[in-house]
């Protein structure tokens, strides 16, 4: 009774078995099974998390947001479904066909294929791959390409711009958003996903708090939301690399975002809230699903206040946070952590993670990872205080001429 | 013939036909897209043989990196809607040669192996071949040299990069 899940699966598989049907054609029809479960499971989540993101916004700015439609408004994301779907489907003048119609697909499939490597529970997964960080990274430049292509094959001036920011946002918070997650891949000695939740005794975000937050804020980037939406910035660029999207291809585009943002809650949690741990998690799996879809609400809470929260940055502000901030930093942490790593495997065998000597890594780990941050907030502080505020010059454009005398 | 060798043949023409539209189309933007579909196919081929770190390296370094930079680069300096200009310029007959010395080469090299039924290669794939990979590349008996190589020419680029892109 304590794993559901796999138990429905093994009776599955005995039940084609007993049809007589060969072996690997079951495994076969399992994995595309599998497959489509996760897929339109999370499909599925989007139509809950567009509702679940208007009420936090309107809780957050004084309203109701959604309450007509069904308990609640519960029925008001179905009712846009289906008008999203009878809207007509237009395609610009001078549109390149085939990559403008494959763009949306590219951009839900980067991010849904990110789900299958996610450890759900300690045996609900879809593939346990041994290079499962690297295949993350991989398929998030599919994300990327189909940006690309949106922009460039709409035929828009508007399009292309926003399709040129995007690719800056995305190719420079890949930096920094790559480099955090090697902590996680240094600290468990592991490329493995299901490895890294099971190493993490403590949580990673316990002992790398800053890796983990720069992860926050460039997967933040990666998404594309505000305070990073310069890619669709509506008072400057229209709507960026989709403005000549329309019906249900603009709507591949929004439910690409909104799941985007839920797997960067399901990646925070699964590489630094412990993923499907908690208490009685390994004796009951589905406890740790349970767990797991808590931990990642959580995160997707907290990209969803941050959004609502900021203002939007600009284009210059946006590359040099990335460049002369993130990147440098966690360079650093990188750097601290991997010679902290080695020099207490050298002091003591022991002290290292799922050894005893875990508490001591754990609390130097911290220190380190404290220690780093503060410093860079003080040297920034310094510099920032050394360059103070640039005042120019009142120069007003729009005066009276000096009436003549004649 | 097993399904997996019908999976590769289906994915070796899908990137053969990929690899002859880069250079046969007349527009440089689809000819990127479709460079990133031979990349991809090899990427799969890769996979199909059990060799999923090649398989994910191949797509971030030549898809997530070179190719999305290539198109950066040409969208960027093209007016890239109406762009086909000549599809070669003076110097296609050299490529072509060297091109077919290249398959020469490598069809020699399979065919005097004695027989092209060699069947797959036994490769098994875990977390030990990776930290092995790892020792190898920063062992002194082994691959330091050509990777610090390749570190101080990456280094070069770079500062090449910035020295070009400085303000006089």
């Amino acid at each position: 009774m304590s794993d559901p899940i796999t138990l429905i699966s093994d009776w599955f598989e005995k039940l084609l078995l007993g049809w007589g049907l060969a072996d690997n054609l079951v495994s076969l029809i399992d994995s595309f099974l599998g497959a489509l479960i996760i897929a339109s499971l999370g499909m599925a989540t989007v139509i809950v998390l567009i509702w679940v993101e208007r009420k936090i916004a309107g809780r957050l700015q004084d309203r109701f947001g959604p309450n007509r439609a069904g308990p609640y408004g519960l029925f008001q994301s179905i009712a846009d479904i289906i008008k999203i779907f009878t809207k007509e489907l237009i395609t610009p003048e001078g549109a390149d066909k085939v990559p403008f119609n494959l763009a949306p697909i590219m951009m839900v499939a980067s991010v849904l294929l990110i789900w299958a490597v996610i450890p759900f529970s300690s045996t609900v997964f879809g593939v346990d791959i041994s290079v499962g960080v690297l295949y993350i990274i991989a398929v998030g430049s599919f994300g990327v390409l189909a940006v690309l292509m949106a922009g460039w094959s709409s035929n828009n001036k508007f399009a292309l711009l926003g399709a040129f920011r995007g690719v800056a946002l995305l190719v420079s918070y890949e930096i920094p958003m790559v480099l955090a997650l090697l902590i996680p891949v240094l600290m468990s000695r592991n490329l493995d996903v299901t490895w890294i939740v099971k190493m993490q005794q403590p949580w990673f975000i316990l002992i790398a708090p800053g890796a983990a937050l720069i992860f926050l804020i460039a997967s933040m980037a990666e998404v594309g939301r505000a305070p990073f939406d310069l890619t669709e910035a509506e008072s400057e660029i229209v709507a960026g690399y989709h403005t000549e999207y329309s019906g249900i291809k603009f709507g591949m585009f929004y439910v690409g975002e909104f799941l985007h943002v839920f797997t960067v809650g399901a990646l925070i949690a699964t590489f630094f809230l412990g993923g499907w741990r908690g208490p009685w998690a390994e004796t009951y799996p589905v406890l740790g699903l349970f767990y797991f879809y808590l931990k990642t609400f959580l995160g997707y809470f907290v990209v969803t206040w941050i959004r609502l929260s900021l203002p939007r940055i600009r284009i210059d502000q946006m590359l040099s946070f990335c460049w002369k901030f993130l990147t440098p930093l966690i360079l650093v942490l990188l750097i601290v952590t991997a010679v902290l790593d080695k020099g207490l495997f050298m002091i003591d065998p022991s002290f290292q993670l799922g050894k005893s000597g875990a508490w001591v890594y754990s609390l130097v780990m911290l220190a380190a990872n404290l220690i780093v941050s503060w410093l860079t907030v003080q040297i920034l502080r310094r510099q920032s205080n050394e360059n103070g505020r640039q005042e120019f010059e009142p120069r007003p454009v729009a005066v009276a001429p000096k009436p003549t005398e004649n | 013939m097993s399904s997996l060798e019908i999976i590769f043949i289906i994915v070796a023409l899908a990137t053969l036909f990929s690899a002859l539209r880069v250079v046969t189309t007349p527009n440089i933007v689809h000819a990127a897209l479709w460079l990133v579909g031979a990349l991809f196919g090899v990427a799969v081929i890769f996979a199909l043989l059990n060799a999923s770190f090649l398989a994910v390296v191949q797509v971030v370094i030549y898809i997530g990196a070179i190719a999305i930079l290539m198109i950066f680069a040409i969208m960027l300096t093209r007016r890239s809607m109406d762009d086909s200009g000549p599809q070669v310029n003076a110097n296609w007959w050299l490529a072509a040669l060297l091109g077919l010395i290249l398959f020469a080469g490598l069809a020699t090299i399979v065919l005097k192996s004695g027989t092209t039924d060699i069947g797959l290669p036994v490769f098994t794939d875990n977390g030990a071949f990776l930290a092995q990979l790892g020792e190898q590349l920063v062992s002194p008996n082994a691959y330091v040299l050509p990777f610090e190589l390749a570190s101080v020419l990456l280094l070069a680029v770079l500062i090449g990069a910035i020295v070009v892109a400085r303000k006089k």
